[in-house]
Order: structure tokens, then C-alpha cells, then sequence
């Protein structure tokens, strides 16, 4: 074992916010230590200011943010002193970041192998036959399939998950102390997460590397965290080996967000099938065909053979990686794209193959709330605007649609008297709530949430998941929930329908698929779910 | 109302301090100082225009055969209608025929922000129009590219050779001849901007409500074009007043008798090296009035382009 002598200490680090932002520290007194071989976890919502510890650890911060206290020890030399040139030393020799989005990370214009090598050049005085293999080893190190071929290529020619290893092979080619990795995982599908925690967890371990793992998914904390440090508005809110902190923690604040974790074990909801019939899809497809003036066709079959139903008051998950076309289907049933294979049947009539003109009575009943909620209201109307805007379309008064938005309101939980402020002024989670209260506006039977809280921090998303499981009971609504999260379908949704490249794999009750996944994509998506082992209820019992 | 979320509520804290940051870019832009000092002289530009015949000036077209080829402060007497006679100083000099160029000039600029103007303002509207189309109607798409690639493809000179022998020289064919190559240029930005905002939630949102379409081009897309639209109509505002002094200048523009910018450079071209204020004036002038177009729109863009903006 290395001597205890931690390689990272930061000290009562603050670091100032430019004047006009709402608060004025980014980070404030900030102290914690990375011991070698040892993964700490920064973990918080966003704007607790994890984000900014790492880049002000790499030397790499904004101009408009400068540190103003606290000293950072890397290896015992103050780095908020040393100068740019060693700081550009220090980094990749002494310390390493990773980033969250690979494929923008990485120069699209240099083959891989390239850009490995520039690290070298700068840093080493190898020639480029030595540097050449020790590329090779590092790519090997990394678990790159067939490291000569890799070398020679460009990022776009590799999947996320690759991209992201030759960024791991990057930042230790020079076997630095610190390794700091912000979310890298974030941008990637449950199961290559699973792989390239598992990689770094290998890859730190043999060399004795300290790692800082900057993340906001307590599951990844419980995979891969020795010690975890809780952030809040810049402010360090708890610190303590991860069992501690997972299963007793001392602060409120720790524990309403361990608390908020949804569990993976579904919810016993009890299955009824009394319901009418809301939707229900028969062998539906999506097929695009790109063909430009002087091109080759391509189709590509996004979605097929996809049978669903939905009774009134019930909740149907589909679960699926990116790419798996659960997207597709839920855009095919509320017609945004239309479909090019099989059937939709809305109540009794059919509405896949609907013109545009006799599709419109129809719209109303299936709505639509989106993933993203700063893009989800038009930010140049006012959200009474947003609300009313709809229900005026099928004829109501402007007084009568303001009467249902002010009473819409209130159902979400937010101030009717802020119907007349434009969307920039309201948090994600207050969004989320005013698109949830223009689709119910519509007084639809189907409504569709997809992603809809997956930009969400996790103590707001569990409030919207709260509001969309009330409404849901009260309303008597049917409601097909789109998402990539496990254990938030497993929460929510009374059936589960799996989608893998365009098809529905596995589909039965929420209990049944979760407790006993019988096909093998199925199987091999829940055993990469990360902190599966790790009951997150326990804490908020404690 | 419940008290159980913490987030309930808006406080009306929150709603002082947010105040519409939409209104307070445009705000930016008015105080943007390329926008003051190209807007300033664009201004002053526009009131010479109006104001034309209180500036001192004579009638641009009268020719006075004994006081030709005058050099700059020059005092010449007229013989006026009445019989009386009246000195005044000729500014600028005279040309050729010797009308008194200060008033050519003065008067010139009546035609050229006429044609700036106009083409700016036909340019974005025909493009916006078509624009739309082509970004929201996904069939309609490649036909009207590809006929805007073809507009794109004719020399505006050349054109207005071809429209001039057709039906004859005239602002309205200057116009014409200038728009026509200018709108596919709108229209590629329109259809860009539409081809990205049509994918947004929100317009989903407002087509899965059961928006009729123009109400949701109207309400919705339109919205998104303005800035950009008004940073492109500067640029081919300043791009007409200049293509229209060369179709001028070369015989194939505005009608010799109405003063232009361009008429009264080729009309001094002959003896430019002994009585060079029959270019130059008209050339500062030209110079001054594009360049601050191009000010202002710089400076307009530097404001409203949402990339831009965010440094702000």
C-alpha cells in the first residue's frame, strides 16, 4: 500500500460568484480529502457546486468565478498559487479529468490513437515508437477491443461507451495521482455505465489512483464510493464513509435526499384490470426512410410490432435504453410523427391512419408532457397563455379557460396568481408542474409523461412524481409513462413494457417484471441498475 | 393549496427579482453604442432625404451650360425664372452640364435609402413568406430550395441588364432586379430557424393542443425570426444601396436625369482627374451611409444572436 498521505486536501476552499447571480458563493468553506486508492463522491443537486470544485482542482475554472479562500492541496502543493504553466505540468501527469459528454470531449478531426499521443508528446520524451506501444497498453489497460484498430479511429466511429474509455486511457496514460471524473457516466445507457464503473473501480485500484467522483445518482454512489461528501448550495452538508452515509445519515438535508431515491423494488400496487379500455396499440411500427436527391434510400425501423393497452386509471412504463424506440411509439400514439405500420385504437376509434382535419377532435384526449422543461413552454408567452391556449382551440371563452387554468393551478400546487409570468421566472420543477397542468387543461383520457422527470433533481422528481400519481388516481387518467429510469418506473408504473431495438422484449405487471425479468435484455438491464443491492428506504426509516 | 411542498408557492420575492429578460435584451441592443452611432448616422442620412429641398438646394436636374465643370466654393450667379439674378456658392461644384452637385448629391440620397430600404424591407418579407413554407412543409421543402438555388445563381448586374433591355431603366427595375437575388438568402434563414424551432417541445406541445397551423406559425415560429431577420434586412439594405450605385454607375440603374449616387459618379468618371469632387462627394456619402448600416448591424447582431447574448 502507498503511504496514507492524502494526494488531494482542499481547505476551506470558497470561490466567489460574479455579482448579480442569486447567491454569492459557489462554493464556501469547502474542506475534504482524497486519499490514494480511495473513490470519494461528490454528490448533490445541481447548483450545490460540485461541478466547480473539480474544475477549480484542475486549474480549469470560468474567469467569471474566481476563488477567494482555502488553499487545495494536490500532493501537499497549493495549486490555487502555482502558476499556468504548472498547471498545464500537473495536468495528466499528476491529475486527470474525465468529462460527461465523450463524444465532445474529443477532437472529431484526430483519430484516437492522435490524441493519446499529443498527451505523450507534450508530457514525455518517449520517441514515437515507445510512445505508439504504450498506447497500445493503455488501450488495452481499458479493455478496448482490438487496440490497433482503435488507434487508427476517428471518435465518431465508436460507440459512447468506447469513447469513454479512450478518455479513461487518456487521463491515466501518464498514471496521475488524481483522477477526477465529472458524471461520466451521466450521458450513458444503464448498461455501459455499469461496465465503465466497474472500469474505473479496476483501473484505480491497481494503481493505487485517488479518485473524485463527481455524480448525482446515489445508485452510482453506491456502487462505487469509499467515502461520500453531501453538497448544498455550495456548502458542505455531510462527509463520512459511504455506509454511513447511506444507510445513517445525520443531516435532514442528506436524509430527505436519500429519501428521495426511488426504490427499485416496485411498489405493490395491486393489479386491477376494471378499467375501460384507453388505448390500445396493435402492431405498431415506425419505419424512416432518408432519401436525398441524388441518395440511397435508408430505412431505418425505429418501432415495431409494438402492442400495447391502458385502462382508465392504470400506468403503463415503457423502459428501454436510448435508441430503443420508446420515444417513437409514445410520439406515434399522440400522433407528432405518423406511424407507418399498424393500428391505434383511441377508445374505439382508430387514429394512426386519421387525416389531419378528423384527427383533431381527437388530440384533445391524448396529451402530452415532455422531457425537457426549459424548452416545454414557449418562453415568450406567459404560462396563462401556455394553459389556455389549448383548451381556446376547442372553443372555451378566454374567461373560462382562465377559470380552468387558475383551478389547474392549484391542482399542481402552484400560486394561480402566477399565471400571468413567463416561464424564465419558474424553477424545472415548477415548469414540469405548469406542463402537466396545460395537458391536463385538455381534460384528456391519456396522458403521456415522457422522461418528463428525468432533467429532475431527485427530492423535485419525486414531488412530480407524487403530483403525476395523485392526479392519475383522482382524474381516473390513464397514463403511459416514457422513461430510462428503472427505478422510477418501478415506483410509478403498475405495468412495465421493456423495448430493445424497436420491440417490446418483455411486458407484463410492474411486480413481475422487476421480481422476475424472464428475457435475457430484460435481465441484463436490471442487473447493471447501479446500487440495486442497496435499499435506499432504509435511510429515511433510520 | 397544500404546505407539504416545499416549492408550493411562488414567493413574490422571486417575481421582483425576475424581471422579463425578452424586453431587456432589446433594451441592450438600444444602448449597444455600434447601434447608437450607426443608427445616428443612418438618422441623420434619413432627415438630408426628407428635408432635401430646405437644405440649400437647387433643382438637381437644372443645367446650366455657362457655369460647367465649377471646382468646389465656386460663386456663380443665376439668372432666375422671374428675370432677377441670385449668387450663390456651389459647394461641391459643378458638373458637366453644370447642375450644382451638392444638390445632386442631397437629393441622391433620397434614391438610394429609397432602394435600401425598399429591397430590405420586400427581401425579408417575400423570404419570411417562403421561408416558412419551406421549413414547415416538408415536401414543399426541396422544390423551393432548389428554385432558390437557382435565383441564388443570377448575377444581380446581370439581371438587371436582362430586365432593363425588357422593359427600361427605373427605380422599380433596380428594385427588382436587386430583390430577386437577395431573397433566397432570407429564405435559407428563415427555413434554418424554422427547421430548428418546429422541433422544440413547446411547439409539440402547442400542435399536441390542437393549435391550428397558422395560429401556430403565427404565435409560436414567427416569434423566433425576428431577431435574426432584422440583423439580415441591415446587411441587405447595405448591399442594395451599394449593388444599386454599381447598376448607376454602369447605365443600367436609375434614369440619367434622377440624381444617384451612382449617376453622379459616372457622370464626373470622364474628368475625374481634373475635377475629382464630382466622385468623391457622392463616394463619401455612399461610404458613410453603408458603413453605418453595417454598424448598426453588427451591432444588432451582437445583441439579439441568442449566442451572442448570453455573454452579455
Amino acid at each position: 500500500m502507498p503511504d496514507k498521505k492524502p494526494v488531494l486536501e482542499v481547505r476551506n476552499l470558497t470561490v466567489a460568484l460574479p455579482k448579480g447571480a442569486d447567491r454569492v458563493h459557489a462554493v464556501e468553506n469547502v474542506s475534504f480529502t482524497v486519499n490514494p486508492g480511495e473513490i470519494v463522491c461528490l454528490v448533490g443537486e445541481s447548483g450545490s457546486g460540485k461541478s466547480v470544485i473539480a474544475f477549480t482542482v484542475m486549474g480549469l475554472l470560468a474567469k467569471a468565478l474566481k476563488p477567494t479562500g482555502g488553499e487545495i492541496l494536490l500532493e501537499g502543493e497549493n495549486i490555487l498559487a502555482a502558476s499556468e504553466d504548472r498547471l498545464r505540468q500537473l495536468r495528466c501527469t499528476r491529475m486527470s479529468m474525465i468529462f460527461q459528454e465523450p463524444m465532445t470531449a474529443l477532437n472529431p478531426v484526430m483519430t484516437c490513437g492522435e490524441q493519446i499521443d499529443e498527451v505523450l508528446e507534450t508530457h514525455t520524451k518517449l520517441d514515437a515508437a515507445a510512445r505508439k506501444a504504450k498506447i497500445i497498453a493503455i488501450l488495452t489497460r481499458v479493455k478496448l477491443p482490438e487496440p490497433e484498430r482503435i488507434y487508427a479511429s476517428f471518435p465518431h466511429q465508436l460507440s459512447g461507451g468506447q469513447r469513454q474509455r479512450i478518455m479513461i486511457a487518456m487521463a491515466l496514460v501518464l498514471d496521475p495521482v488524481l483522477l477526477i471524473a465529472d458524471e461520466p457516466t451521466t450521458a450513458l445507457d444503464v448498461t455501459t455505465q455499469a461496465e465503465i464503473l466497474k472500469l474505473i473501480a479496476e483501473l484505480q485500484e491497481g494503481q493505487g489512483t485517488g479518485v473524485l467522483f463527481i455524480t448525482h445518482d446515489f445508485g452510482v454512489v453506491a456502487e462505487i464510493a469509499h467515502r461520500v461528501a453531501v453538497l448544498r448550495w455550495g456548502e458542505l452538508v455531510e462527509m463520512g464513509p459511504t455506509e454511513q452515509i447511506l444507510s445513517r445519515p445525520t443531516q435532514d438535508y442528506t436524509k430527505m435526499l436519500i429519501g428521495s431515491v426511488p426504490s427499485i423494488v416496485p411498489a405493490h400496487r395491486g393489479v386491477r384490470r376494471d378499467g375501460e379500455t384507453v388505448l390500445r396499440t396493435e402492431k405498431l411500427g415506425k419505419t424512416y426512410v432518408s432519401k436525398g436527391f441524388f441518395q440511397k434510400g435508408r430505412t431505418v425501423r425505429a418501432a415495431a410490432d409494438v402492442d400495447l393497452d391502458i385502462r382508465r386509471g392504470e400506468t403503463l412504463g415503457i423502459v428501454g435504453e436510448s435508441g430503443s424506440g420508446k420515444s417513437t411509439v409514445a410520439r406515434c400514439i399522440a400522433r407528432l410523427i405518423d406511424p407507418t405500420e399498424g393500428k391505434v385504437y383511441l377508445g374505439d376509434t382508430e387514429i394512426a391512419t386519421l387525416p389531419p382535419g378528423r384527427l383533431r377532435p381527437h388530440r384533445r384526449k391524448v396529451q402530452i408532457v415532455f422531457q425537457d422543461p426549459y424548452r416545454s413552454l414557449n418562453p415568450r408567452m406567459t404560462v396563462g397563455d401556455s394553459i389556455v391556449e389549448g383548451p381556446m382551440n376547442f372553443g372555451l371563452s378566454r374567461s373560462e379557460a382562465l377559470a380552468r387554468a387558475r383551478t389547474l393551478m392549484e391542482t399542481v400546487r402552484l400560486d394561480p396568481n402566477a399565471l400571468d409570468r413567463y416561464p424564465h421566472q419558474f424553477s424545472g420543477g415548477q415548469r414540469q408542474r405548469i406542463c402537466i397542468a396545460r395537458a391536463l387543461a385538455m381534460e384528456p383520457e391519456l396522458l403521456i409523461a415522457d422522461e418528463a422527470v428525468s432533467a429532475l433533481d431527485v427530492s423535485v422528481q419525486k414531488q412530480v412524481l407524487e403530483l403525476l400519481d395523485e392526479i392519475r388516481q383522482r382524474l381516473k387518467l390513464a397514463v403511459l409513462f416514457i422513461t430510462h429510469d428503472l427505478r422510477v418506473a418501478a415506483q410509478i408504473c403498475d405495468f412495465v413494457a421493456v423495448m430493445s431495438q424497436g420491440k417490446v422484449v418483455e411486458y407484463g405487471a410492474a411486480e413481475q417484471v422487476f421480481g422476475a425479468p424472464r428475457h435475457d435484455y430484460t435481465k441484463a438491464l436490471f442487473a447493471a441498475a447501479p446500487g440495486r443491492h442497496w435499499d435506499f428506504s432504509k435511510a429515511s426509516a433510520a | 393549496m397544500s404546505a407539504t411542498l416545499p416549492d408550493a408557492v411562488v414567493d413574490s420575492a422571486a417575481i421582483a427579482a425576475a424581471t422579463s429578460r425578452r424586453r431587456s435584451v432589446w433594451a441592450l441592443a438600444i444602448r449597444n453604442p455600434s447601434v447608437i452611432f450607426g443608427g445616428a448616422i443612418l438618422l441623420i442620412m434619413l432627415v438630408i432625404a426628407i428635408l432635401a429641398p430646405y437644405l440649400g438646394t437647387v433643382d438637381p436636374t437644372r443645367i446650366d451650360p455657362a457655369m460647367r465643370n465649377k471646382k468646389p466654393d465656386t460663386v456663380l450667379t443665376y439668372r432666375l425664372d422671374d428675370g432677377t439674378q441670385a449668387k450663390r456658392t456651389a459647394i461641391m461644384g459643378t458638373d458637366s452640364l453644370g447642375r450644382d452637385v451638392y444638390s445632386r448629391v442631397i437629393y441622391g440620397t433620397r434614391v438610394s435609402l429609397t432602394v435600401g430600404i425598399s429591397v430590405a424591407i420586400i427581401a425579408v418579407a417575400l423570404g419570411l413568406a417562403i421561408g416558412l413554407i419551406s421549413g414547415y412543409v416538408r415536401w414543399a421543402d426541396g422544390i423551393i430550395m432548389r428554385i432558390m438555388d437557382g435565383l441564388m445563381a443570377i448575377p444581380p448586374i446581370l439581371l438587371a441588364i436582362a430586365l432593363v433591355s425588357i422593359w427600361r431603366a427605373g427605380l422599380v427595375t433596380v428594385i427588382f432586379a436587386i430583390v430577386v437575388p437577395e431573397v433566397p438568402r432570407v429564405v435559407r434563414l428563415v427555413r434554418s430557424v424554422v427547421l430548428t424551432v418546429r422541433e422544440e417541445p413547446y411547439v409539440e406541445g402547442a400542435i399536441s393542443v390542437g393549435t391550428p397551423t397558422i395560429t401556430l406559425m403565427w404565435r409560436h415560429i414567427l416569434p423566433n425570426t425576428v431577431a435574426p431577420l432584422i440583423v439580415q434586412a441591415t446587411f441587405t439594405a447595405a448591399a442594395a444601396i451599394i449593388i444599386e450605385a454599381i447598376l448607376s454607375f454602369l447605365g443600367i440603374g436609375i434614369p440619367p436625369e434622377t440624381p444617384s449616387w451612382g449617376n453622379i459618379m459616372a457622370e464626373g468618371r470622364t474628368l475625374f482627374r481634373v475635377f475629382p469632387h464630382n466622385i468623391m462627394y457622392p463616394g463619401i456619402f455612399l461610404a458613410f451611409a453603408v458603413l453605418a448600416i453595417n454598424i448598426m448591424g453588427d451591432g444588432l447582431r451582437d445583441t439579439l444572436d441568442p449566442k451572442m447574448s448570453k455573454k452579455v
